[in-house]
């Protein structure tokens, strides 16, 4: 009762955000995504467009492959680290903390094009393979899958690790002691008590990055070299190049509905975490 | 079930010992309490022993076995902590059969030997619960089930009760200790409750500063402390310095009072320190013939019991009465009193004569 009541005034509050969110955030979106069904009438034709093209399909399908890899290349990458850190004193904690957060200060402009000097043909990993003669010819990195998931990945881990390494270092060392105590070799405890309690949090994590590679736009337009387009990129293309913008509200409207339902799952998973 | 033996068990942390020079002998069966305020190394000797923490000199046997390079997984011991750390992801019944699971023990003998613990403890029902849905109490139990449920060799407990609300914990220390008699299951219990360290134990080792400063069983602990340290952590105590007297039956107090005390065997002239435990002191209205002349400076009412604070003239000191009719008010002259075997002397700058 008592939050009913005072429900209107704590509204209050929020009321100004809320107009504002309204008027130049929801609004635009709703009306964007309704002319997918309403032009130039009622109608579902801008859907069976996107199941008969094929390049539309062919598109989605690169973006689930490449948001499902780059998670998982997250995740392998992630948990280590996280684990790693962990171990560490505070004040080692804390430094690396910074070094995982370092990246988020450089625009991921600049970071997507250093990639470039890194992979590049030219660049220094292919110029020391070379030299080294593990290779006959330069690797391409770029401009192709891989380079689109090396770049995706390098951007998005400390949003995987970050959460990661607070949820483990919740984790209660007593915890481990006492799987330990009641004969538990190193190992059983990681895998019986450890892991499932870090669980929740790499599910959390991985939804995350799943998320935002759905929409990722600047590193497959850079790493890709426009001939790994991804949603993003080929709604760019379909309201810049093309000005077909019901086919755009149309492939909108599937990207929302994907990253709502992965929304969806990450929280009920977050739910399953904090009732166990 | 096993004997336990520490032999000069010592743990250095940089130049700081937490465990200096600590011996002690368990016998199979008995339940032993280590007493000891905080950062007293109480905890550092129990993780040595459950093999969470390795000494940095000396040797633990358990049941005759040299045990002090064995990890706390192969030591087959019943540990429980204060936080209980009942696994948060397991229901009660997984965490209980947790250590028969690593031990690759049949699902048939671990239902019944998870069912027979939580029946022990007084859990039974309680197996498809979350730990998080079941009081401080209740968990506690859980935690107690699991540390017995594989029969192990001994029984550790860290400061099992510390988390508990007063009435709970006086139930579960009667419980805890009609536990450990059944399973006759060796047992050492690290607190820094005095009253716990009483209740429970059959011996009591005080420890400050990482060194034992006593071992002994309650009753005598409590009445023939080894020195101030044993006697002022174990329960509150008056102490009067002095000499002993010509006759050996007095101490000449500093302020030139002879009070009597028993028998002493140390020479005249020897200092000492006499302790008077305050519920062995009476106080008697003014010119009834006490020892000592005093002025209730403060009464403090506990209902059971009055704990009066008085002036005398070697000093404040401690009375605590029955807490029955009449009484003395503050600012009320009396006299303190007490028989003369109620006095314990430890002589000064070392241990007792015994």
């Amino acid at each position: 009762m008592a939050s009913i009541r005072r429900f209107p005034a704590e509204f209050g509050y929020v009321l100004p955000l809320l107009l504002l969110m309204l008027a130049v955030f929801i609004l635009p979106i709703v009306l964007m995504l309704a002319r997918s069904v309403t032009q130039p009438e009622w109608t579902i034709e801008h859907y069976q467009n996107l199941i008969e093209t094929s390049v539309y399909l062919r598109v989605l399908g690169r973006t689930l492959r490449i948001a499902v890899i780059t998670t998982i290349a997250c995740a392998v990458l992630g948990y280590p680290l996280a684990y790693w850190m962990r171990g560490l004193s505070s004040q080692r904690q804390v430094l690396a903390t910074a070094l995982v957060v370092l990246p988020f200060w450089i625009s991921i402009l600049v970071r997507t094009y250093a990639w470039i000097v890194v992979l590049g043909n030219a660049g220094v990993v292919n110029r020391v393979l070379l030299d080294l003669g593990l290779v006959g010819a330069p690797v391409a990195f770029l401009y192709n899958e891989l380079g689109v998931i090396i770049g995706t990945t390098n951007v998005l881990l400390p949003f995987l690790v970050l959460p990661l390494f607070a949820a483990m270092v919740r984790i209660d060392d007593r915890l481990l002691h006492a799987a330990e105590s009641l004969g538990a070799s190193r190992s059983t405890v990681f895998r019986r008590v450890f892991f499932p309690l870090s669980l929740p949090a790499l599910a959390a994590g991985s939804i995350l990055v799943f998320i935002l590679t759905f929409g990722f736009f600047i590193t497959p337009a850079i790493l890709g070299g426009g001939r790994v387009p991804m949603v993003a990129n080929a709604l760019d293309l379909l309201i810049n190049q093309f000005a077909r913008w019901e086919t755009a509200a149309a492939l909108s409207t599937v990207l929302l509905v994907v990253t709502l339902a992965c929304f969806a799952v990450s929280r009920w998973v977050g739910a399953r975490g904090a009732t166990s | 079930m096993s004997s336990i033996h520490l032999h000069s068990v010592s743990k250095h942390y940089g130049a700081v010992a937490a465990v200096d020079d600590v011996s002690l002998d368990v016998a199979q069966g008995e339940f032993v309490t280590i007493l000891g305020p905080s950062g007293s190394g109480k905890t550092t000797v129990l993780t040595m022993i459950a093999g969470l923490n390795h000494p940095s000199a000396g040797s633990i046997h358990i049941g005759g076995r040299d045990v002090t390079a064995l990890p706390a997984a192969q030591r087959n011991i019943g540990l429980v902590f204060q936080s209980y750390a009942l696994f948060p992801h397991m229901n009660v019944f997984d965490n209980v059969a947790f250590p028969l699971s690593v031990r690759k023990v049949g699902a048939r003998e671990t239902r019944q030997r998870v069912e027979e613990a939580l029946a022990r403890v007084r859990l039974d029902g309680f197996e498809r619960r979350k730990p998080s849905q079941l009081s401080g109490g209740q968990q506690q139990r859980v935690a107690l089930a699991r540390a017995i449920v594989f029969k192990p060799d001994i029984l550790l407990l860290d400061e099992p009760l510390g988390a508990l609300d007063r009435k709970l914990r006086e139930e579960v220390q009667i419980e805890l200790r009609r536990l450990q008699r059944s399973l006759g299951i060796t047992t050492i219990l690290v607190t820094h409750d005095q009253e716990e360290a009483l209740s429970l134990s059959d011996r009591i080792v005080v420890l400050d500063h990482g060194r034992v400063q006593q071992i002994a069983a309650p009753r005598e602990a409590y009445l023939r402390p080894s020195n101030r340290f044993v006697a002022d952590f174990l329960g509150t105590a008056n102490f009067l310095e002095g000499r002993i007297g010509p006759d050996r039956r007095s101490i000449l107090l500093g302020g030139g009072q002879a009070i009597p005390c028993g028998a002493s065997t140390l020479p005249e002239g020897a200092r000492v320190t006499a302790i008077l435990r305050p519920e062995r002191l009476a106080l008697e209205p003014d010119g009834a013939g006490g020892i000592l002349p005093a002025t209730v400076s403060e009464a403090v009412y506990l209902g059971q019991s009055v704990r009066y604070h008085v002036e005398t003239p070697t000093g404040p000191m401690v009375a605590v009465t029955p807490g029955g009719r009449g009484g003395f008010a503050a600012g009320a002259q009396v006299s303190a009193a007490w028989q003369p075997d109620d006095v314990w002397i430890i002589p000064d700058g070392g241990s007792t004569p015994g």
